[in-house]
C-alpha cells in the first residue's frame, strides 16, 4: 500500500501511522456538552467504501494527511495536507 | 574547568568499504533548522548565502553550503553558520550537534540503499539535489542524491551507531551476491 503524499510523492504505507476517520477536522465550535461532542468523541460510520481517514506522515514530512480510501478495494484514491482541508472549512 | 574532547558522532565507526559500497562520516559543519515565518521572504536564504530555499524534496547549493528540505515548512542549512540577516525570516534552531552525517558513495552505494529505505532510488527518478525524509533501516533520516553514486546520509546523532551498523551489514549483503 501506498500512500501519495501531496510533498514527497509516493510513498511507502510503513512511513505513515494510523490516526483514524477524518472526523477530527470537525470539532465542535462550542464548548458545552451537546450531541455534536458525543458523536465527535463516540460515534464513527463503518462504511463499505470511499472514507476519509488521517494518516501521519511520521517518518516524512511530518505532516498530517487527509487520505480518501476505500475500504472494499483498499484502494487509496487521493491524499492532501490536512491544513489544506482545514483551511479551505472542510 | 575541565577540558573536554570533543568527539564526532561517528567516532571510531567508519570509514567502511565494502565491495563497491564506502561509508564515510561527513563533518556538515553548522547544521540549522530554518522554518519560515509568517510574512517572511523565503528569498533571503539566497540573497545571504547563495542558495534558494528549496522546494519540498529538493536541495540547493553545493558541498560545504547546502540548503536541504527537511519536512513540512523546514528546511537544514548544512555548512556556513547562518548570517544574521535571515532572523527576520524564518525561525531558526541550532541542530550541529543531534546530526550524524554520512556519505555513501561507490557503483553499489544505490543497491545499498535500496535495501534500507523504501524510496524509488532509479537516477532518474531521485536525481542529484533530489532529498528526502524517509527510513532508513527502522529509523527516521534524511537521505540526499549529492552525484550519480553519491549519497549524504542523516540520522539522529543517538542513532549513529545504530545506523553504520546496519548500513555495513546492507554493504556486506549486496557485496556477498557479488
Amino acid at each position: 500500500m501506498r500512500i501519495p503524499c501531496p510533498l514527497c510523492g509516493d510513498r511507502d504505507h510503513r512511513e505513515f501511522t494510523y490516526k483514524g476517520a477524518a472526523v477530527a477536522l470537525d470539532r465542535p465550535g462550542n464548548s458545552d456538552w451537546s450531541d455534536d461532542w458525543d458523536s465527535y468523541i463516540h460515534l464513527r460510520d463503518n462504511p463499505a467504501g470511499d472514507t476519509d481517514e488521517m494518516w501521519w506522515h511520521g517518518a516524512g514530512c511530518g505532516g498530517w494527511l487527509v487520505v480518501t480510501r476505500n475500504t472494499v478495494t483498499h484502494e487509496v484514491k487521493a491524499a492532501r495536507m490536512a491544513a489544506d482541508v482545514k483551511g479551505a472549512g472542510a | 574547568m575541565a577540558s573536554l574532547i570533543a568527539k564526532s558522532p561517528c567516532a571510531g565507526m567508519a570509514p567502511i568499504s565494502v565491495g563497491d559500497a564506502a561509508l564515510r562520516e561527513v563533518d556538515p559543519g553548522v547544521i540549522t533548522s530554518l522554518s519560515p515565518l509568517a510574512g517572511g521572504d523565503v528569498g533571503a536564504l539566497k540573497a545571504a548565502h547563495g542558495m534558494a530555499f528549496p522546494a519540498p524534496g529538493r536541495a540547493s547549493g553545493k558541498a560545504g553550503a547546502r540548503a536541504v528540505w527537511s519536512g513540512r515548512g523546514q528546511a537544514f542549512l548544512i555548512g556556513p553558520a547562518p548570517d544574521a540577516a535571515l532572523k527576520a525570516h524564518f525561525a531558526m534552531t541550532d541542530q550541529s550537534d543531534g546530526w550524524a552525517v554520512l556519505g555513501l558513495e561507490g557503483t553499489a552505494a544505490r543497491e545499498v540503499l535500496a535495501r534500507l529505505c523504501p524510496l524509488d532510488l532509479r537516477p532518474d527518478r531521485f536525481k542529484r539535489g533530489h532529498t528526502a525524509r524517509t527510513l532508513i533501516g527502522h529509523m527516521t533520516g534524511s537521505v540526499t542524491r549529492v552525484g550519480a553514486d553519491s549519497f549524504d546520509l542523516m540520522v539522529f546523532r543517538s542513532m549513529a551507531q545504530t545506523a553504520v551498523h546496519e548500513i555495513e551489514e546492507a554493504m556486506k549483503s549486496v557485496a556477498a551476491r557479488g
